[in-house]
């Protein structure tokens, strides 16, 4: 770890269309210290993960525009975001949600809706198990 | 035969016979009518007046042409006999001496050969030799005379015989000669005389024999040896005898059958006693074949010659009749035959023929039956019983009544039905009776024949064909209304299955939404309440803390009521996948444990685990197991104020099942609650329950589950003590 990254906290990408979602993650991570990035579609999504390269991406599947699995499949497939954790938020509890989620690339499924310490704790497990970056 | 003794004579009568003398030998051959006494006479007076020691008298026989004895005077009648020569023999000196006119002496056979005897001294013309040659004859040794019988001068004919005598000399010559021409006088008018006679009689008899044989209509015929015809009656000539008169046909037919005749009598007479053949002949005059039985005798024809009597019988008719007869006779068997094999068949039909069948004359007799009528018109012996005797009376009355009715009407069949009794059972026995006539070649009724048919089986199965047939009707009109009914609920079904599948799309899709629109401002409520909870917006007072705490409980009891919701409706709707695979139970226990352990934190209880060493791994859904196992022990630790909680894992290799017990001391659960404890929304005590956070549907839920896992969940309990909640599963889950 360099001297900059040591003092830069984690970016984390918060993607939702619903406004409060957003807001509810964004200022709770906040608030615990992480940088915090939204979208609120897919294509801002992309545009945001390739200007902003976060540590890790919380993604809403169902989306305007482009849908979360297709975003995250996109990200997956880009040299630049393919290491990025995606952690999907989602209100669909159904376990084909879940294995679809996972089929496209996510690293973990947590279902809304959650306790936003929950959700801290799986984004800093993510950050923990995510490959040291050369 | 001893030798007469010489007749000595008295010399005083020698030479000189008186007149006296000569007339007595004269008067005593006239008298004798016989030739031998004849012969007698003149030898002894021989004797008496000449003195002639010994004579012989031999006479010449026409018939055989030979000179033999007739008599003789003190000689054997054997010598006698023996004595004869062949008047062909023209040299022998006897011979010759018969055609000499006058005596002749010999010397005799032996003593003198060639010794001439006391010849007389007359002038006798001596034959050139033999005079005094040696001769045999009957008088031995001694010397003799010859003198032929009849005098000389008789138209050269032979005399009719010699005296042979011993003892002659020439004073008695003269007296000699005169007694043998008397002698040859008289022999010769003897003999005459009786040919005349033979010839008379051999006429009468040769008339009388053919008259005999000719009356006879067989053909007889007497044959010689070589089957030359000697005698042959007037039927035997007609067929083997033809004149130069007759037709050539006949005479060609007539030389056959005497070739036919000599050629069967030839092969015939070999034997020596009669014979019996055939023989097949022609009738010269019809032409057609004649057949004879030939009946061969031999006879004696002459000495040492034979000949055969043959007697023919015309069989010929006999014949033709006999074979006639046995022509008729073996038609007459053949059509015996063909009767019988015919009357064989026809009982043979009538035998197996299972109806009676009855035979009966124009008067109404039954004259022929089958075994089956039988049975209805007789009495077996073996069941004989006035009753049995009774019933066939009874048939035989009402057989008879139907049968008349058939001979008095004119036509030739007749058909009714008939009651008749079963002559064992009495049991009336419906028939149908068909009866024929039988017409002769002149159109008379000469029987009718009946056949019976039992009706009673053909009643049963008429019945029985109908309530077959009724059943039959009933089971096609169900089949149709079932087919009716059948197709009717499948379209039903299939209509429901379509609604029930769209309803079930719609419902999972209802499901999905509302949990999705439910959660979605559930997450915002929790959300900014955590927010709150958590001083992101600034420090809180203790009454807003307090407060913010009651809004997330209730938050979360919301999304755990959404949650169970949400399997229970998934269970019911069939959509809860099941993934089998290895599962180790001890493991997941302490996985178990560790999520229950802020649960047990919170309170006083002491919590115990009992692991089976021998539990094996099992093929199961491990997520639902634990889903199951997790809600058992939370409830557990939620009910049970005080004590303790254990859970226990035992393995029962018999069934190979293996169970997990989960047991408190807590509040227990009553009989009456026992039975509603699983059912949704029942919780033993709401008040407690709603307390401890339970939704209500967390025992619904791992009953249903534990049903899809091929497992169970059992409770035993009591009120105030506590419960045991056992989840029993297979070691091994079949795959759905």
């Amino acid at each position: 770890m360099s001297e900059e990254q040591a003092v830069q906290p984690p970016l984390v990408l918060v993607v939702d269309d619903v406004a409060h979602g957003r807001e509810i993650f964004a200022e709770y991570l906040e608030f615990r210290g992480f940088r915090v990035a939204t979208a609120a579609d897919g294509l801002e999504a992309l545009d945001k993960a390739f200007e902003l390269l976060p540590d890790v991406i919380l993604m809403d599947l169902s989306l305007p525009q482009l849908d979360g699995w297709e975003a995250t499949r996109r990200l997956k497939a880009d040299e630049r975001t393919g290491a990025i954790p995606i952690i999907a938020l989602t209100a669909h509890a159904l376990a084909s949600a879940h294995e679809k989620a996972m089929a496209a690339g996510c690293d973990s499924v947590v279902t809304k809706p959650c306790i936003p310490k929950d959700l801290e704790a799986e984004v800093r497990r993510q950050l923990a198990a995510r490959p040291e970056r050369p | 035969m001893a030798r007469v003794a010489p007749f000595t004579a008295t010399p005083q009568v020698r030479g000189g016979v008186g007149s006296r003398a000569r007339l007595a030998l004269v008067d005593a051959l006239l008298a004798e009518q016989e030739v031998r006494p004849c012969a007698v006479l003149t030898l002894r007076w021989l004797v008496r007046h000449a003195g002639i020691e010994r004579g012989l008298c031999a006479v010449v026989e026409n018939e055989t042409a030979r000179l033999v004895g007739l008599t003789g005077l003190g000689l054997s009648l054997a010598v006698v006999d023996a004595f004869g020569l062949d008047l062909n023999d023209r040299m022998h000196p006897l011979i010759v001496a018969l055609a000499a006119s006058e005596p002749v002496a010999f010397s005799g056979a032996a003593s003198a050969p060639g010794t001439p005897g006391s010849t007389p001294g007359s002038g006798i013309p001596t034959p050139a030799h033999g005079m005094r040659q040696p001769v045999d004859t009957p008088l031995g040794a001694e010397p003799f005379h010859a003198v032929p019988l009849a005098g000389p001068g008789e138209s050269g004919d032979i005399t009719p015989g010699l005296l042979l005598l011993t003892g002659m000399d020439a004073t008695v010559e003269e007296d000699v000669r005169w007694a043998a021409e008397v002698l040859g006088t008289r022999l010769q008018s003897l003999w005459f005389r009786r040919s005349q006679v033979d010839e008379r009689r051999y006429k009468r008899e040769q008339s009388w024999f053919f008259g005999i044989i000719n009356a006879v209509t067989d053909p007889i015929l007497l044959t010689d040896s070589e089957g030359k015809i000697l005698v042959a009656n007037a039927s035997a000539e007609m067929l083997l005898t033809a004149d130069d008169q007759k037709s050539e046909g006949r005479r060609r037919a007539v030389a056959l059958n005497n070739m036919l005749f000599s050629a069967s009598t030839f092969t015939s007479s070999s034997g020596g006693g009669p014979t019996r053949h055939e023989l097949l002949l022609v009738d010269p005059t019809e032409g057609q074949d004649l057949l004879f039985e030939v009946m061969s005798t031999p006879v004696k024809i002459r000495a040492g010659e034979s000949g055969t009597v043959s007697v023919l019988r015309n069989v010929t008719d006999l014949r033709r009749a006999t074979d006639e007869i046995e022509e008729q006779y073996r038609k007459l068997r053949i059509a015996e035959a063909e009767t019988r094999a015919e009357r064989d068949r026809l009982d043979l039909i009538l035998n197996s023929a299972l109806d009676p069948i009855l035979v009966t004359d124009p008067s109404g007799n039954i004259v022929l039956m089958n075994p089956p009528a039988e049975r209805m018109f007789t009495v077996s012996q073996d069941a004989r019983s006035a009753e049995a005797e009774r019933r066939v009376r009874a048939n035989d009355a009402v057989f008879t009544s139907f049968v008349s009715g058939l001979y008095a009407s004119q036509r030739l069949r007749w058909r009714g039905e008939l009651s008749l009794l079963d002559p064992r059972s009495g049991a009336t026995v419906p028939v149908e009776a068909i009866s024929g006539k039988v017409l002769s070649k002149h159109g008379e009724d000469t029987a009718v024949v009946t056949i019976l048919h039992d009706l009673t089986e053909a009643v049963e199965k008429q019945q029985l064909y109908e309530q077959v047939k009724r059943h039959s009707e009933e089971l096609r009109e169900k089949v149709r209304e079932a087919t009716a009914e059948l197709a009717e609920q499948n379209e039903l079904l299939r209509r429901q299955a379509f609604q029930l599948e769209q309803a079930s799309a719609a419902k999972s899709q209802f499901l999905a939404n509302v949990s999705h629109e439910l959660r979605t401002p559930l997450n915002a409520i929790i959300g900014y309440t955590h927010l709150l909870l958590e001083g992101v917006s600034g420090e809180l007072n203790r009454a807003q803390n307090e407060k913010l705490g009651r809004l997330e409980a209730n938050a979360r009891h919301l999304l755990s009521v959404i949650n169970d919701l949400l399997d229970l409706a998934r269970i019911e709707s069939g959509k809860m996948p099941v993934q089998l695979e290895k599962v180790i139970l001890q493991e997941l226990i302490d996985e178990v444990m560790t999520e229950v352990e802020p649960l047990i934190d919170g309170t006083k209880l002491s919590v115990a685990r009992h692991i089976s060493p021998e539990v094996p791994e099992i093929l199961t859904d491990r997520q639902k197991v634990k889903q199951i196992v997790l809600n058992l022990l939370s409830n557990a630790l939620k009910f049970t104020p005080q004590g303790s909680v254990s859970i226990r894992l035992d393995y029962e290799p018999e069934k190979e099942w293996i169970s997990i017990a989960v047991a408190d001391t807590g509040i227990g659960i009553s009989e009456e609650n026992q039975k509603t404890i699983f059912e949704a929304f029942q919780q033993a005590d709401s008040s407690y329950a709603r307390r401890q956070g339970g939704t209500g549907l967390g025992l619904t839920i791992c009953r249903r589950m534990a049903s899809i896992l091929d497992g169970q969940i059992t409770l035993i309990s009591k009120l105030g003590e506590g419960s045991t909640f056992t989840l029993v599963l297979p070691r091994q889950q079949r795959a759905s």
